[in-house]
């Protein structure tokens, strides 16, 4: 079988056979506790530092920012957003509680489908789980009611965030993650500005296939 | 089938320095690579530091490695997925045939793989009437011209916009030929629309990994295009391509790798799209695959495990050696004749075709270091190049000419008088002949060596002289 003739194989190599049970169990202790490695001090700043320096990294990816004051403010920001793009005022939204309680209503311009995404949307707001503000990165772990498709199928991704949801370095997220969600989900997007590539003359050009825009409409909860 | 060219490596140099079209393409692209990856690894003051955690992460792995593996099998079937564990090229063609068949599968989706390319599953596909379709917008154009990668992250490398226009022409015939390619911008917006169809069409989803979580049972693509989320999201099977050395203990582990990828690669602080799959869809999901399968081929890496060479694995497949060599930047990737092309292919490819097929590779290098010193896990490349060279001469397989002139060098360097007064006197005539420009365009007897370079005048006396008049003079620091 080639699973063990690989084992085998790499047991040879190494010089040994099977883990003995001590080392295998401090390995797992490993495994369990997960220890953190150098992390970057860039992101070690009070929480205000943390949102501009999450900002200034996306707008540095060529994504763009709105900031708002409440989640009553969300409606208006995607509306003026749109317009300002020339985009058609339709969008489909993820199926996420906090996304359904905001006054969408209040903007009755704004034609919205709840759902994933499918090849005909062209605008897609989505529920972001998490910012990274080392390098301007939102997180997105799949659930129903964040489906991933509205990542990476519409040609506009705006992604809805609240700034508590902000974090400095990739491991903080991770443990949110690990606290909130108990495990792994089937997926999970960290997404950092717009779809892009640098394939023809190695020139950057953004758009490739995912989003040619990725919007973060930043809502100011932290106090 | 990629029948390995790299047995013709000096033919194939010799060519490409006479080729236009791929002296304008490495003349335009190699210097933005290293001046984006010392911009990016000069903003984080932490960065070479964060080379010595990485390296150290993956010697880790490497001495657990039967362990790790059996972690990650184990939480991939925790999450539902299946692990099929694959000895070699022929058995991974194989596996991942069975599964696109039991899917009933006529169009297949693929994100950017080198491992895809280093077995050759396109062609095993397509001779069972499966048809691939690469979507990382290199990987198309190289379909299109049924070329090999020449560059493991920028495919096309090699490419001008007049090659992308002609392959477009030539393969869109469904539209308008008056059509005007007038920027870069168009020819991305045609094979966006073309790819579109393609991905909402297929079948089944073929990826690569950039890693694989023990922890977690997780594979992990990193792309900038978002091809790689589309093939692995739409379709109804995901298959994930991986060999064995791509697995880290946990997420933390990855993230501290991620921090050094992207940065010695492209130059990005991340890049755009970082994606962690774990297992099939979950029972009320919207979206995603409802099978996903991971294909774990080993292809020659367990031989390498206790070796000189199991430093070679710790790859993380960034590039920045060949963005960084001066003989990959001389003759690009296609002379290297097989998948993985610069310093990283000079070490590996001997490894998995064999040292008599490749033994050119490793030699063709000066050994100027460039390589080690940008690898952000820290793999001594021209090292294991010198051990190569050590092999291929134990094995006879260095050419006569090279190994009597191995064996006058020898002659002199073990009378050192000798070899000094010779050294001192070539030094002092070549000096003074080459004082007024600095450097030679010709020489007698090495016109096939100074035709694609020059060769630097000395300046003044040699290493040694130097050497010993600083000692003199107290001046040695």
């Amino acid at each position: 079988m080639s699973r063990e003739a690989i084992l085998t194989a790499i047991r040879r190599g190494l010089r040994r056979g099977a883990l003995p049970a001590d080392q295998a169990a401090m390995l797992r202790g490993r495994l369990a506790q997960h220890p953190r490695q150098l992390i970057p001090a860039r992101s070690r700043l009070p929480h205000p530092q943390q949102v501009e320096l999450f900002v200034r990294n996306v707008e540095k990816e060529f994504g763009t920012v709105a900031r708002v004051a409440s989640a009553a403010e969300v409606p208006v920001a995607v509306a003026d957003y749109l317009a300002a793009q020339n985009l058609p005022s339709e969008l489909v939204m993820a199926p996420h509680s906090e996304l359904q309680a905001i006054p969408w209503a209040e903007r009755p311009m704004l034609s919205i489908r709840q759902g994933r995404a499918e090849a005909t949307d062209a605008v897609a707001v989505q529920h972001a789980f998490a910012g990274i503000a080392e390098t301007g990165t939102l997180m997105f772990p799949s659930a129903p009611e964040r489906p991933t498709t509205l990542n990476v199928l519409a040609d506009t991704a705006i992604a809805v965030l609240r700034t508590s949801r902000l974090v400095g370095a990739y491991e903080e997220a991770w443990d949110l993650l690990r606290a909130e969600l108990g495990g792994m989900p089937r997926n999970v997007m960290l997404v950092t500005g717009p779809s892009r590539s640098a394939d023809i003359e190695q020139t950057l050009e953004l758009g490739a296939h995912g989003p040619r825009r990725l919007h973060v409409v930043l809502v100011d909860d932290a106090g | 089938m990629h029948v390995p060219t790299s047995a013709a490596f000096k033919q194939n140099a010799h060519a490409a320095i006479d080729d236009p079209g791929l002296q304008k393409a490495l003349a335009r692209s190699g210097p933005s690579f290293i001046a984006r990856r010392a911009a990016a690894a000069a903003a984080l003051p932490e960065f070479e530091e964060l080379r010595n955690t990485a390296r150290d992460i993956k010697n880790h792995t490497l001495a657990h490695l039967d362990f790790y593996l059996e972690t990650y099998a184990a939480n991939v079937e925790k999450a539902g997925g299946t692990v099929h564990w694959c000895a070699d090229a022929e058995a991974a063609r194989e596996a991942v045939l069975k599964i696109c068949q039991a899917a009933g599968a006529r169009t297949v989706t693929k994100g950017k793989s080198m491992i895809s390319e280093e077995i050759a599953v396109n062609d095993h596909l397509e001779k069972h009437g499966i048809t691939p379709v690469e979507t990382d917008l290199g990987e198309y154009i190289i379909q299109l011209r049924h070329e090999l990668p020449s560059h493991i992250i920028a495919p096309a490398f090699h490419l001008n916009l007049e090659d992308w226009e002609e392959a477009f022409r030539k393969s869109h015939t469904d539209l308008p030929a008056d059509r005007v390619f007038a920027e870069r911008r168009d020819i991305l917006t045609e094979a966006r629309t073309k790819l579109r169809a393609r991905f909402l069409a297929a079948d089944v989803g073929i990826t690569g990994a950039n890693f694989l979580i023990a922890e977690t049972g997780t594979s992990v693509i990193v792309t900038n295009e978002g091809n790689g989320d589309l093939t692995q999201t739409l379709p109804r099977v995901h298959i994930v391509l991986a060999s064995i050395e791509k697995v880290v203990p946990t997420l933390e582990d990855c993230t501290s790798l991620l921090r050094v990828l992207a940065r010695s690669a492209t130059g990005q602080d991340m890049s755009v799209y970082t994606t962690f799959s774990t297992g099939p869809r979950r029972d009320a999901d919207l979206d995603g695959p409802a099978e996903y399968h991971v294909v774990l081929v080993d292809n020659g890496r367990s031989a390498m495990i206790g070796t000189e060479f199991q430093d070679m694995l710790r790859c993380i497949r960034c590039a920045a050696c060949m963005n960084h060599c001066p003989v990959y930047g001389a003759v690009g990737g296609h002379a290297y004749g097989w998948v993985y092309p610069g310093p990283m292919g000079s070490v590996l490819t001997p490894a998995l075709i064999g040292v008599d097929q490749a033994g050119l590779l490793p030699n063709a290098s000066t050994f100027c270091g460039k390589c080690e010193s940008v690898c952000p896990v820290k793999i001594p490349l021209p090292g294991l190049m010198r051990h190569w060279r050590e092999r291929e001469f134990e094995r006879h397989l260095t050419p006569a000419t090279q190994r009597r002139n191995l064996g006058l060098w020898a002659w002199f360097a073990r009378r050192p008088s000798l070899y000094r007064m010779a050294t001192r006197a070539a030094a002092f005539a070549l000096g003074v002949a080459g004082r007024k420009r600095g450097r030679f365009a010709r020489m007698p007897f090495a016109g096939g060596w100074t035709q694609g370079r020059d060769l630097p005048a000395p300046e003044g006396d040699t290493f040694f002289a130097r050497y010993a008049q600083a000692q003199r003079d107290g001046t040695l620091r």
